[in-house]
């Protein structure tokens, strides 16, 4: 493979750029594989690489119905951060966080990862109760978290509403400063062009259409590219996790919802953080070509459309502009939508199957992007070793039975509310 | 935005109502004997279909009567609404 470097650009630079080696191929599917990916988006690409990477098993494919990075890895707002409170949530992401931390020299691609902080802004004196009880949980696990009042929170963000008379005054926040954002489109690219380059098959535009399964023990998975064979399988398709499901007779706590986000046109630096509105759901922040990128609740109701609906982004952008006045004198530029697999506690699932050989990655809720690299990690361990790693031990299957949740927010079952 | 034809009210925009839902899941019976999966049935698991989809909503701005609704959830089209404890065709 072509390392990427200032060298390699100004070689090229004399051919105009013609010259280029394709950043990964386009195979036909083999008859059969040791472990098949379902889903080429970036928890599916990632799991591949690590898979390549730290487990050595190169004969592996990714089914990608669509396009890679076409779905929610080149569709959510690229926040990253680990301020959880729950040691499960927590642990994993702050490992996460390290994977970010190296992951543009790891991949030899620059994913742009901009530590800038994320600050949570409270509203209330209970609501800077918990921010502390929270922060305090994190530098437990060795988090960082620091918890600002109110003239803090003013100088990093003066453009916010500190007025007078405002309906949700702010009190204070609580900032991860470590946390912050990395170009999404890049992260799905790099791990693709790495995995391609260690023999993993990275096959687009072919739909999973059914299982083969004998003897509770998974053979392969049919295509709209033919019957491929496989010794393991992966799922890892957020959104269409249930579409998957009711293939094989599967009933899953999950449902399927949509969220939208915005951009509004660029400006100059204004915000260096990103923030997030204590008092409803809204968080912002500023691209790196100056647009605002914004997002906030789910519309509400069970949705495949990866469509939104005007009511919600008007109720998104009125908490926006209760938080920052300035947005309301923005366009918009951009609006989209995504589809997400909503876990019933706001938790993940990395876990084994009752069928033999059948790994499920799902329940990501709106937090997936951040958790891409350690998802890709623990899930290729489960693959390769049969078996959960720590880090990943809390995001069972059976802990709904069981009555093990994580249950970061306390929101219970309604996940169109959370 | 969504058009809601209430059984009670007649057509009215999304706004005015809150969704409840999955509408086929049934609690367990009182006074049952009942095992660990089936509440797990009834608290956690959903089939959340792509295509059709009865689920409740509540005519919050309204008349304030849960009803039920036959929607598509991947075009959004809604086939037919029902009062909460009418039969389901």
């Amino acid at each position: 493979m072509q390392k990427y470097s200032v060298f390699s650009l100004i070689k090229n630079a004399f051919s105009d750029h013609q010259n280029w080696e394709v950043a990964w191929k386009d195979p036909t599917p083999k008859k059969e594989y040791d472990v098949i990916i379902i889903g080429g988006g970036g928890h599916g690409l990632a799991t591949a690489y690590y898979l390549a990477k730290e487990h050595n098993i190169t004969n592996v494919a990714i089914i990608e119905k669509g396009w890679i990075g076409g779905g929610n890895v080149g569709r959510n707002t690229t926040i990253i951060r680990s301020n959880y409170m729950h040691d499960e949530n927590g642990l994993f992401s702050e490992f996460g966080m390290d994977l970010w931390r190296k992951m543009s020299q790891d991949l030899n691609y620059n994913v742009m990862f901009s530590p800038r902080g994320i600050i949570n802004l409270a509203h209330s004196d209970a609501q800077m109760n918990a921010y502390s009880r929270r922060g305090n949980s994190m530098r437990l696990n060795g988090i960082d978290a620091v918890l600002l009042n109110r003239e803090e929170v003013q100088k990093l963000i003066p453009m916010a509403d500190f007025s007078d008379n405002v309906r949700f005054p702010i009190f204070g926040g609580l900032m991860q400063p470590s946390a912050g954002t990395a170009r999404h489109d890049a992260v799905a690219w790099g791990y693709a062009r790495q995995a391609d380059s260690m023999g993993v098959d990275i096959i687009q535009n072919c739909e999973v259409t059914g299982f083969d399964i004998s003897n509770g023990k998974i053979l392969g998975v049919r295509t709209s590219k033919g019957d491929i064979k496989a010794k393991k399988v992966g799922l890892c398709v957020a959104g269409s996790t249930n579409i998957l499901a009711e293939m094989l007779n599967m009933t899953l706590p999950i449902e399927t919802h949509l969220l939208q986000a915005c951009v509004s046109e660029p400006i100059k630096p204004l915000l260096d953080h990103v923030v997030t509105f204590g008092a409803g759901h809204f968080y912002c922040s500023q691209s790196d070509k100056g647009e605002m990128v914004m997002g906030g609740d789910l519309d509400g109701y069970n949705s495949y459309s990866q469509r939104g609906n005007l009511p919600t982004l008007q109720h998104v952008l009125t908490e926006g502009i209760a938080m920052f006045p300035f947005l309301s004198k923005l366009k918009m530029l951009r609006t989209w939508g995504g589809i997400m697999d909503m876990s019933m506690d706001g938790s993940p699932i990395i876990d084994k199957t009752h069928i033999n050989g059948l790994y499920l990655n799902c329940g990501w809720c709106y937090g997936g992007f951040k958790a891409t690299p350690a998802s890709g990690w623990t899930f290729a361990h489960t693959i390769a070793q049969d078996r959960v790693h720590d880090l990943n031990a809390g995001y069972s299957l059976n802990r709904f039975s069981t009555g093990n949740l994580i249950d970061e927010k306390g929101l219970g079952t309604k996940t169109w509310i959370s | 935005m969504l058009y809601i034809n209430c059984p009670h009210c007649g057509l009215r925009s999304q706004n005015e109502f809150a969704y409840g839902g999955d509408a086929t899941v049934k609690r367990p019976e009182l006074n049952k004997e009942i095992s660990d999966q089936e509440w797990d049935n009834f608290v956690y698991l959903r089939k959340s279909p792509r295509g059709k989809h009865l689920e409740l909503w509540h005519h919050i701005s309204g008349c304030r009567q849960w009803i039920k609704v036959e929607r598509d959830t991947s075009t959004h089209e809604i086939f037919k609404t029902y009062k909460a404890n009418e039969a389901i065709e």
